[in-house]
């Protein structure tokens, strides 16, 4: 008899709840519908999910060992790349733990800018997120709408930063560069037309009775499991539990915006969608305040052993020129300790440790991956579920396998 | 000229070509990627399917989940090493004739990451047709390949690997 592609299956002979006996099949890492290279290893007794054990590390890139072979700036480049859906957001993580170490503060408008790229980014990861999952649950068209927007977003990324997706916008001592007039331009038009988009997107999914019967009641985790296991991000608020570290340990100036904590008391797949919109809302709010209340002034802090120094200034200064030397083949030290920062990314906590041990290299880093931790709540969720029900739930984890794996 | 008048005056007609230029066109224009995302370059290839770029322009919008029913192999992304022998299972899943593009630097020779756990380019498991340099690589660059590959699908005639 021949069986599917890609799935092998084992009989361990056990006797399941129907009488038959449980199957251990495989699932991946090679799947259309895991999100990239995830693999489980699901016990089925009949259709129902008896047991899930994800198999990780297929994307194992060694991102945190790379990173002590890198210089503190050079750094930045591979945190892009670990959760690849929300880059900016890595860097703002590293950027901030570099600064506490050094002692470092950024002046405002690159706060500011910080904000704007973060609110862009959680925008973006969120309409990924909602492309795929509809394509995976047979609203097809929902991918083009979200791209399409996703794409404005990339736009701005490259008018911003020079590159459309792993951006290494945010670094220690401020941003790559001032925002360009173009730039705030393209900014606003988007914040005027992002709700109507957001609109769209409710129109063909919140009443849709297919996307509502795919989700609704299924992957339950109520506020305890979550927490025990760990979950973050919308995970965790799906679960009615109302902690965002935007709100609760604010960085980089998110105390002075006024914006509310998306939950929903639902705890299923649903009610995380239902947080995902609203914090897509929230997060066009935010840009609307950010970019009204841009402040002026420098972008970079004014500290010659951090950051180059200015073009012009190479041509008349030799200390100018010393520095630029040092800067590009040693860098520059970080004080002896370690610390932990975390930021709010589309899928929670992302957090960066780092320790140094005062050269002008890091002894070590590591990164809090949220996809990692929302993978353990996988089972709980999926347990005496139809096995088609396990897309939805995979989906609805929104693991990136990038940051799971790291 | 209607279609009714074209087909009276030049229905009968019989062009002259060899079996491998039909075949290459035939080929060329319809290549199905197989859906293999890896990493980030996934993202772009994902974006590449959609309405901004569209693939389908060139006939390969058909992505398809199992790998006997595509003809070529998009590596989108960075290949570890526990990844590499799926790769591999996947490549030799596919019938023939069959291509590969190498999306991205990590795909082409590792990228950024020089260390113990990426393969350093896939060209050491699976031969490769197009690379594509960038890190991701724009959703153009992938079109770019594309059209590479199809015109050497299209020269190669009726059999492509010898
Ligand atoms: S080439 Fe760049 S974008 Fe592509 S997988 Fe490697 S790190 Fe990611």
């Amino acid at each position: 008899m021949s069986t599917p592609e890609g799935v092998t299956i084992v009989k361990t002979g056990e006797k399941g709840h129907f009488g038959g006996e449980i199957l251990t099949v495989n699932f991946g890492p090679h799947h259309p519908s895991t999100h990239g290279v995830l693999r489980l290893i699901v016990d089925l007794d009949g259709e129902m999910i008896r047991g899930i054990k994800p198999v990780i590390g297929y994307l194992h890139t060694g991102i945190e060992k790379q990173m002590e072979a890198l210089r503190w700036q050079q750094g930045v480049v591979v945190t892009d790349r670990h959760d690849y859906l929300s880059p900016p957001i890595n860097n703002l993580a590293y950027a901030l733990a570099v600064e506490r170490l050094m002692g470092v503060e950024v002046p405002p408008r690159a706060d500011a800018l910080r904000v704007i790229m973060s609110e862009l980014t959680r925008l973006s990861s969120h309409l990924v997120w909602m492309g795929t999952s509809g394509l995976e649950l047979g609203a097809m068209s929902m991918l083009m709408y979200c791209f399409r927007e996703r794409d404005t977003i990339l736009d701005m990324n490259e008018e911003i930063s020079g590159f459309r997706m792993h951006t290494s916008y945010i670094r220690p001592g401020g941003v790559f560069a001032d925002a360009t007039p173009r730039f705030l331009e393209m900014l606003d038009k988007f914040i005027g037309e992002m709700p109507g988009h957001i609109d769209e997107y409710e129109d063909l999914l919140t009443m849709n009775p297919i996307w509502r019967a795919r989700t609704i009641g299924i992957g339950r985790l109520s506020p305890e499991d979550a927490k025990v296991l760990g979950a973050t991000g919308p995970m965790l608020r799906g679960s009615g539990v109302a902690w965002d570290l935007r709100k609760t340990m604010p960085y980089s100036g998110y105390e002075n915006y006024d914006f509310e904590v998306a939950t929903s008391n639902d705890c299923d797949c649903y009610g995380r969608y239902l947080v995902r919109i609203r914090e897509m809302r929230e997060a066009v709010k935010i840009l609307r305040q950010a970019l009204d209340r841009l402040p002026d002034g420098p972008v970079n802090v004014d500290d010659r052993k951090m950051l180059p120094p200015p073009r012009e200034e190479l041509e008349t200064s030799m200390e100018a020129v010393i520095h630029h030397f040092k800067l590009f083949t040693e860098g520059y030290s970080v004080p002896a300790g370690d610390v932990y920062v975390a930021v709010e990314s589309g899928r929670g906590e992302n957090g960066c440790y780092i320790v140094s041990d005062g050269t002008h290299k890091p002894r070590r880093v590591k990164f809090r991956a949220a996809s990692f931790a929302n993978l353990q709540a996988l089972e709980r969720m999926a347990l005496n579920h139809m096995v088609a029900d396990m897309i939805a739930i995979i989906g609805t984890a929104d693991t990136v396998l990038g940051d799971v794996d790291r | 000229m209607g279609l009714e008048e074209l087909a009276e005056s030049l229905g009968q007609n019989v062009l002259t070509t060899t079996l491998g230029k039909v075949v290459g066109w035939g080929r060329g224009n319809s290549v199905w990627p197989a859906q293999f995302g890896l990493a980030c370059c996934a993202i772009e290839m994902i974006a590449t399917a959609t309405a901004g770029v569209d693939i389908a322009r060139f006939g390969s919008e058909a992505m398809r989940a199992s790998p006997r029913q595509s003809d070529l192999l998009i590596v989108s992304g960075r290949v570890s090493q526990k990844m590499a022998p799926v790769l591999r299972t996947v490549f030799d899943q596919m019938p023939e004739p069959k291509w590969v593009i190498s999306m991205g630097a990590c795909a082409s020779t590792g990228g950024v990451f020089n260390n113990y756990a990426l393969l350093q380019g896939v060209d050491k498991i699976v031969p490769v047709d197009v690379y594509i340099p960038g890190c991701p690589p724009r959703p153009e660059d992938l079109l770019n390949a594309l059209m590479i590959l199809q015109e050497r699908i299209k020269a190669q005639g009726i059999q492509p690997r010898q």
